[in-house]
Formats: structure tokens, sequence, C-alpha cells
């Protein structure tokens, strides 16, 4: 994950433990990345596996248990007021569910028109107005028709697009974006993902897209970090860890996308569920090696 | 081909709703022969579980079948059974899996119980015939048996799959319907699942309505597949010309909305 500009945001050796005791969980173990401006980074895994973790750390909605979180090179554990509301501007978030995600009782401009006012105090009356159309533009939606709608008349797709405009409304440096499409349908699924990359390409942001589908994050992320139990197993540029995947864990995952060229009456194509349970077990442990298996592509010894 | 085990003729599912009526199902027609796998794609609101619903006779009002309709299972139209005839009919005949099959268990019953009821009510089968039952079925699913004493809490969410597709298979059906059976679970979990009914249909013979989105999942796991769009089936064909060589435009454009692992990449 090394990025040619300094970073915007980084995780340094953060991990989250929830409960206390025997029963504590390690949602997180010791888990470093950085976002760089105009890259993004995929964070993949299996539900429970602890990306949401990772991007709940990010948002500053979990206070890490250990390490640190560090914005533009300073930890912001310790930061004051008005460094934490530059961090809120500056990192905006959007959720998987975009049907939960919009308040049902007001208009697409309202949701639009509150960011605005509270990060962009500068703009006053009709450049509000003006504002809204342009966001609502940028997301590919005609501001004339969807800016005095309601959430419930619209698709599940535009409502995604009204929040990655609500996201840019605040002018972010840093978007992390939760599942964005696993709640949509197959068939706008990649007018999503085109729009999200479209934005970090020309707006210069770092993105975090967290997914369970590692295809997705192939077509969209420069870089991976495959997550299992709280850790992540093996990361670096999606290209090589895709096509030269090191980490038991990786490549029972890769083997068991879907893919149409492998028939299930494949003898060659078969997953060993006792081998599967045998790679989780092995990829549970903690694991503090990590080797290097060529250039910006690291695995931990399993 | 021999005679198909599944025949939907002329399938037309309306809404009923006060002004107007939502055609969910337009005129639908497909067979499934004695242990095939036959694919049901779309994107949501194409009418995939309707048919489902109505293969089951599960779907309820404001679902309305119209007249011209007709689906036979082995020649007889199950639209015709009356109760007496459906509760014979279903599981028996026809098993379901639903997306969220794993929270259909009852939570407070053991494992054992929910099989005993399933096996009590349609064979009238004794405890003891009932336990022996379970743990073959378990057994077939990679569950060990001695673990029918336990709640479903204590299962991972594949498991708790597994045991609601042992419960499917228990009375011997001819037919599964699978409504995104593996959706909320992940990529690896679902391969396991799957493959595991594949190797069980060719063992039992047991023939599978398959509905899904994801189409690569589909291609990898049926004989033949049809693509619904809007209500209608506007293409059907064998696993293989669905992939190669589609025909229909929508059909392609379903294909082109997927990224592959080998694929082009954004970026």
């Amino acid at each position: 994950m090394t990025g040619t500009s300094a970073p915007i945001l980084t995780l340094d050796k953060v991990s989250k433990t929830f409960g206390n005791g025997p029963n504590a969980v390690r949602a997180a173990r010791a888990i470093s990345f950085s976002l760089h401006a105009g890259r993004a980074l995929a964070v993949v895994g299996e539900s429970g596996s602890g990306k949401t973790t990772c991007a709940r750390i990010a948002m500053r909605e979990y206070e890490p248990s250990e390490g640190r979180l560090l914005y533009k090179g300073k930890p912001v554990d310790n930061a004051g007021a008005k460094e934490i509301a530059d961090y809120r501007r500056s990192v905006q978030m959007i959720f998987q569910d975009p049907f939960a995600s919009l308040n049902p009782a007001h208009t697409i401009a309202y949701h639009l028109k509150r960011p605005l006012m509270l990060h962009r105090p500068e703009l006053k009356g009709a450049a509000i107005t003006e504002e809204i159309k342009a966001l609502l533009k940028q997301v590919k939606l005609d501001p004339d028709i969807v800016a005095s709608r309601y959430p419930h008349e619209l698709s599940g797709g535009q409502r995604q697009r009204v929040n990655i405009a609500r996201a840019l409304a605040a002018k972010p440096e840093v978007i992390v974006a939760d599942e964005p499409t696993s709640m949509l349908d197959v068939s706008v699924r990649l007018g999503v993902l085109n729009l999200l990359s479209e934005m970090k390409r020309e707006m210069n942001l770092g993105l975090l897209y967290i997914t369970h589908d590692i295809a997705t994050a192939r077509y969209v992320a420069e870089d991976i970090a495959v997550m299992y139990a709280g850790q992540i197993v093996e990361w670096g540029n999606t290209g090589k860890v895709i096509d030269n995947p090191a980490h038991p864990y990786t490549k029972l995952l890769l083997s068991a996308v879907p893919d149409p060229d492998i028939r299930f009456d494949d003898p060659n194509a078969q997953v060993s569920a006792t081998e599967a349970d045998e790679t989780r077990r092995r990829s549970a442990a903690t694991q503090e090696t990590i080797r290097e298996v060529e250039p910006d592509h690291f695995v931990r010894a399993a | 081909m021999t005679a198909p085990l599944l025949s939907v003729k002329n399938l037309t599912i309306d809404y009923i709703g006060e002004t107007d009526d939502f055609r969910a199902v337009d005129n639908v027609s497909f067979d499934v022969a004695p242990g095939e796998v036959f694919g049901l794609a779309g994107e949501s609101g194409c009418g995939k579980s309707t048919i489902a619903f109505a293969i089951s006779r599960l779907h309820k009002p404001p679902a309305l079948i119209r007249k011209e309709s007709a689906i036979l299972l082995d020649g007889r139209n199950v639209l015709d059974l009356d109760q007496h005839g459906l509760a014979d009919f279903r599981w028996r005949e026809v098993a379901m899996v639903f997306q969220s099959a794993m929270n259909s268990l009852n939570p407070v019953l053991r494992i054992e119980q929910q099989f005993y009821d399933v096996l009590k009510t349609h064979k009238g089968m004794s405890r003891a015939a009932a336990r022996d039952r379970t743990a073959e079925m378990l057994k077939l699913v990679d569950i060990s048996p001695d673990r029918m004493r336990d709640y479903p809490h204590q299962f991972s969410g594949g498991m708790r799959q597994r045991i609601v597709i042992a419960i499917c298979l228990a009375l011997d059906p001819r037919l599964i319907v699978m409504d995104e059976p593996t959706t909320a679970l992940d990529v690896v979990v679902q391969r396991e699942i799957l493959q595991r009914i594949n190797e069980l249909r060719r063992k039992l013979g047991f023939a599978v309505l398959f509905i899904t989105h994801d189409l690569g999942l589909m291609v990898q796991f049926c004989d033949r597949i049809g693509i619904m769009l809007g209500g209608k089936l506007v293409e059907q064909g064998t696993a293989d010309a669905i992939y190669r060589t589609p025909e229909h435009d929508y059909t392609k454009k379903l294909w082109a909305s997927f990224p592959s692992l080998h694929g082009g990449v954004l970026r």
C-alpha cells in the first residue's frame, strides 16, 4: 500500500476489542493501512471479518483499543474541537443501505442543503440552490426532477447517487464506502461503482471501499487488503494479490468466487469443505510474521 | 428430453390493485426435467420470486393467478389442488428453501424436534424412526448427527442453511425450489453448499429450480437457464448458450454488468 503522495488517513496498528475477559471479541487486530489522494483501497472479507470495524474506526465512530488513527500525519485522538470538525468534514461516509440512510420526511434538496450549511458556511441563499443543482448533476441526476422529490420516489440506485452527492457536498478528501452496492440491483451496481471511481479521479479523493465481492474490488481499487478474523492477511497492489495470491485464505476466497468458466461438475473445481475449515482455522490464529511476496505485495505467514 | 417433471404453462400472475392491476408474471412457460437444475435469473421485481411462490401455491392475495395458467407436476395441475391435496403435495413433492432460510428454523426447538415435526406430520413417523432419518439427513449435509440435540443458535449461518436443506430433503421431494438460497452467505460457504446440493441431486435425482441474480453462479450450477425481464421470460437456453452466445439484448446487458476476476478494470 505504498502511495506516491503523503497519506491523508492512516490506521497505525489499530486493534479493537469488544467485551471483556474470555468472551472478548478481537474484531480488529493490528490493522495498518493508509489512504492516499486519488487512490482506492479495497478491504475485502466475509461477514464478521472486521472490515466494517475498520471503516468505523476510520470514521471515528469507534475509538481504537490500541494503535493510532492519523490524519495527515497527526494523531486524531487528542485533537481539539476545530480539528475534529475539520476531520468530520474531510472524511465522509456512504452507507450500505440506500433505503435507510435518507430521511423519508425530507426532500432530496434538503439532504444536500444540510451538509452545505454546516460545512460550507460561505455559501448563502441562491448559491446553496446552485450548489445543490451542481452536486446532483455531478452524480448524473437531473436536478429539475430529483431535487424536490422524497426518497421513496427514487430507486435504490438513484438514492445511492444522492448519498454520494451528500458526501461530496462537504468537499471531502476521503470517502469511506461500506458495501455501497450490495443492496442494489446487479444492473445498477456498475453505474454506482463507475461514478465513485470517476469522483475519485476527478476530485482526487482517497476511497476506502469495503466489500465482500473481490471481483468488484479488482474493478475499482488500485490497492487491496484481504481480511480474515480481524487481521489483514494479505495486501498490496490489487492485480498482484489477485493474480498471485500467497495466503491460504486469499486462495480459498478466490477459488470460491462465482466463475462461469468453471462448472460445479468439474472435478478440478471442487472446494473441499474440510480443507476450507482447516484454512479458516489456520488463518484465524494471530500471525506476526510478514513476508514480502514481491514489490508492493505482502502476506502474513499462516 | 424425457417427460418434464415440472411444466409451467402460460403462467400469468397479477397483483390486484385498487385501480390498476400489476402484471408480475406475464405468460411464462418453461419445463424442468427430472434431476435437472433450472435457473431463473433477473433483477428484483422481475417476477422470479412470484413464480417460485406460485409453484408451491404459497402466493397470497392480492396476487392472482390468471385462468389460462397451468403448473403441471408430473402432468397434474398444482393450481387445481384442494387444501388436502396441497398438504400432501408440499414438502413431499416440492420443497422450498428461501433466501433467509437459516432464520426459518425455530430458535427455541432442538434440531431433532424440527425434523420430527416434518416427519411426523407428513409420514407419521415415530420418534425413534425420525431420529434415524434425522441422523441420515444431517450426515448428507456434512453435519455430525450427534449435534441434533443442539439449538439453531449453536450453529453458524452456513450450517443452519445446510440444516434447512436437510429438512427439505427429508421427505425425498422431487423438486426443490431455491429462491436466492445463499445470498446471505459469504462466497466460500455459498460454494460449499451449492457444490453439496449438486452432488446430492446427482445421487438422489431431485430437480432444482434455482433463483438468483448472480449469473456467474447460475452458469456454474445450472443445466438450463431462463432470463426474466419485467415479468416476461425473454430468453431460455442451456447454461453454456446463455453464457457464450446470449441472444437477447437484456441478457447481454446483464453479463456486462458483472465485473469479473479476469475482465477489464476501471481505475
